[in-house]
């Protein structure tokens, strides 16, 4: 154990060079990534947002912590499709026959999963401060930011893993991740929620991605984010160890 | 003691209630070519993955290189290969690529070099910076086996290597075989063609309803026959012989 133990990070490294390389190839993935989102933001910034009240001058301040999520819901469900192949391919066999730590293979595809969320996080950032995004926030605030989105990232890794790891086909692999994709439209990522009927309303104002939004709009405009924070972050480590657990049984699962 | 790279005594395997391996015994060995036959289902895919530690047995003891793979699995696997029935490449890297990360995660002092020279050995120099998706068959199964190489393990595994590969491949992947076993590696492999087992093995294992049924060289396994009578037939060529005659004219040189 010891002697693959010592090797865990490298062999990690590796893997993650790997992953960013067919990230980096298959370059589909990486529009419909970035692109997409954008073009939602686009599309909700100067086509229907003049129709939305939020109370707020700057509507895409107002839209920018939801459009990310969005985003990093597309972007895991990549890793879940990385994954299955990996599995179906018969190269998982390969490593796991190998003097290699039988979890970095794994690790590989959450640290890629990671790096290319970042990526495309930073992208749109960037297109946002293009159409007006403007932010007062201080350092402090942007670390806890990406420390947000990082932790989400993470929790919605491991969901990509447990489907990634036993789906039965490619579409079952990907498919999971549609729901996660739409839960940003029941939330306050697009609207105040007091515009929904009451039934709708609960639902939104209970579900994770509110909380998440109101704490990462709340640091991104320097106001106080009072309990948000901390329902976000209870919500997002509440998912990363649930998924994390049925991820590794499902991994050992397979890889018995 | 030592004389074997792998020890097999009493198998046992089961999928639910599907008894795979009903006590295999077999011994392989050191720098030898073993050939495990059996027809499909037979079950030799569960004894390559057992030995190779990717499928933990339910009885039985099996010892690979002289380490138990119950209890030193790690040793097991520093000195092995596998090479499984699916071409495990990575078909989105380059043929270079594949062998280098393969060196790396092998903790090798060059892996740029490694690759080179395994590349080199298998032909695929001129393939090497090409994405492996666009490689043909035949290009695959040789880095695939190129693979399993890198960091010369002491015994490699190889489940199937030809099946579905047409008869041109098949006679370049027995080349390197025996190209394998001549260089003191312990070649393991599986196969339904009797004829790959005949002109490859050292030693056959019959694999049948979950048991070794036979086991022995060609001339023992030969002698289990009534002796062969002399018997006057025109010998027709074989549609594979028509076949490696027609386009086969550069396996000659």
């Amino acid at each position: 154990m010891e002697a693959t133990k010592g090797h865990f990070f490298s062999d990690m490294g590796v893997m993650l060079g790997r992953s960013m390389r067919h990230i980096f190839r298959s370059m589909d993935t990486v529009i419909t990534v970035t692109i997409t989102p954008i073009a939602m933001m686009l599309l909700f910034v100067y086509v229907l947002g003049g129709a939305i009240q939020t109370g707020t001058v700057n509507y895409v301040n107002y839209l920018l912590p939801g459009i990310l999520l969005i985003a990093i819901a597309s972007g895991i469900s990549y890793t879940a499709y990385r994954l299955f192949m990996d599995m179906q391919r018969g190269i998982f066999e390969r490593f796991h026959s190998m003097p290699i730590a039988r979890s970095a293979a794994l690790w590989g595809h959450v640290l890629t999963s990671l790096v290319s969320n970042a990526i495309s996080v930073v992208v749109i950032i960037l297109v946002a401060l293009m159409m007006g995004f403007r932010s007062s926030a201080g350092v402090l605030s942007w670390l806890a930011v990406a420390g947000i989105l990082a932790l989400f990232t993470l929790a919605l890794t491991w969901i990509a893993a447990i489907a990634g790891l036993s789906a039965k086909s490619v579409d079952g692999a990907g498919a999971f991740s549609y729901p996660l994709i739409f839960l940003p439209f029941i939330s306050s990522a697009f609207v105040p929620t007091e515009s929904m009927p009451s039934v709708v309303r609960a639902f939104a104002e209970h579900q994770p991605v509110t909380s998440i939004v109101e704490a990462i709009r709340a640091l991104l405009s320097g106001q106080p984010v009072g309990n948000d924070i901390w329902v976000a972050l209870a919500w997002c480590l509440g998912i990363l160890a649930v998924a994390y657990i049925f991820a590794m049984r499902a991994y050992r699962r397979k890889t018995a | 003691m030592q004389n074997h790279a792998i020890r097999v005594n009493g198998l046992k395997k089961s999928y639910k209630e599907l008894h795979v391996l009903k006590g295999v015994d077999f011994e392989v060995g050191k720098g030898s070519i073993f050939a495990l036959l059996g027809s499909n289902g037979a079950g030799k895919t569960t004894i390559v993955k057992i030995l190779a530690t990717l499928l933990k047995s339910d009885g039985g003891t099996a010892a690979v290189n002289g380490f138990d793979i119950a209890s030193k699995p790690e040793s097991v696997r520093q000195s092995i290969s596998l090479t499984g029935q699916f071409a495990a490449v990575d078909e989105i890297l380059t043929g270079r690529e594949n062998l280098i990360m393969i060196a790396k995660l092998r903790h090798l002092k060059n892996p740029r070099q490694v690759a080179d020279d395994l590349l080199n050995r298998f032909g695929l120099t001129d393939a090497a910076d090409r994405r492996v998706s666009t490689y043909s068959g035949g290009m695959r199964r040789r880095l695939d086996i190129a693979m399993s190489l890198v960091g010369k393990p002491q015994l490699i595994f190889l489940d199937e290597p030809t099946t579905g590969l047409d008869p041109e491949v098949r006679i370049e992947v027995w080349k390197v075989v025996k190209e394998l076993a001549e260089g003191g590696t312990t070649v393991f492999l599986t196969t339904q063609y009797l004829e790959e087992a005949e002109q490859l093995a050292d030693r056959i294992a019959i694999l049948h309803e979950g048991r070794i049924i036979a086991n022995g060289t060609l001339a023992e396994l030969k002698n289990l026959f009534p002796p062969a009578k002399v018997e006057y037939v025109q010998k027709q060529p074989s549609l594979e012989e028509i076949f490696l005659a027609i386009i086969g004219k550069k396996e000659e040189k």
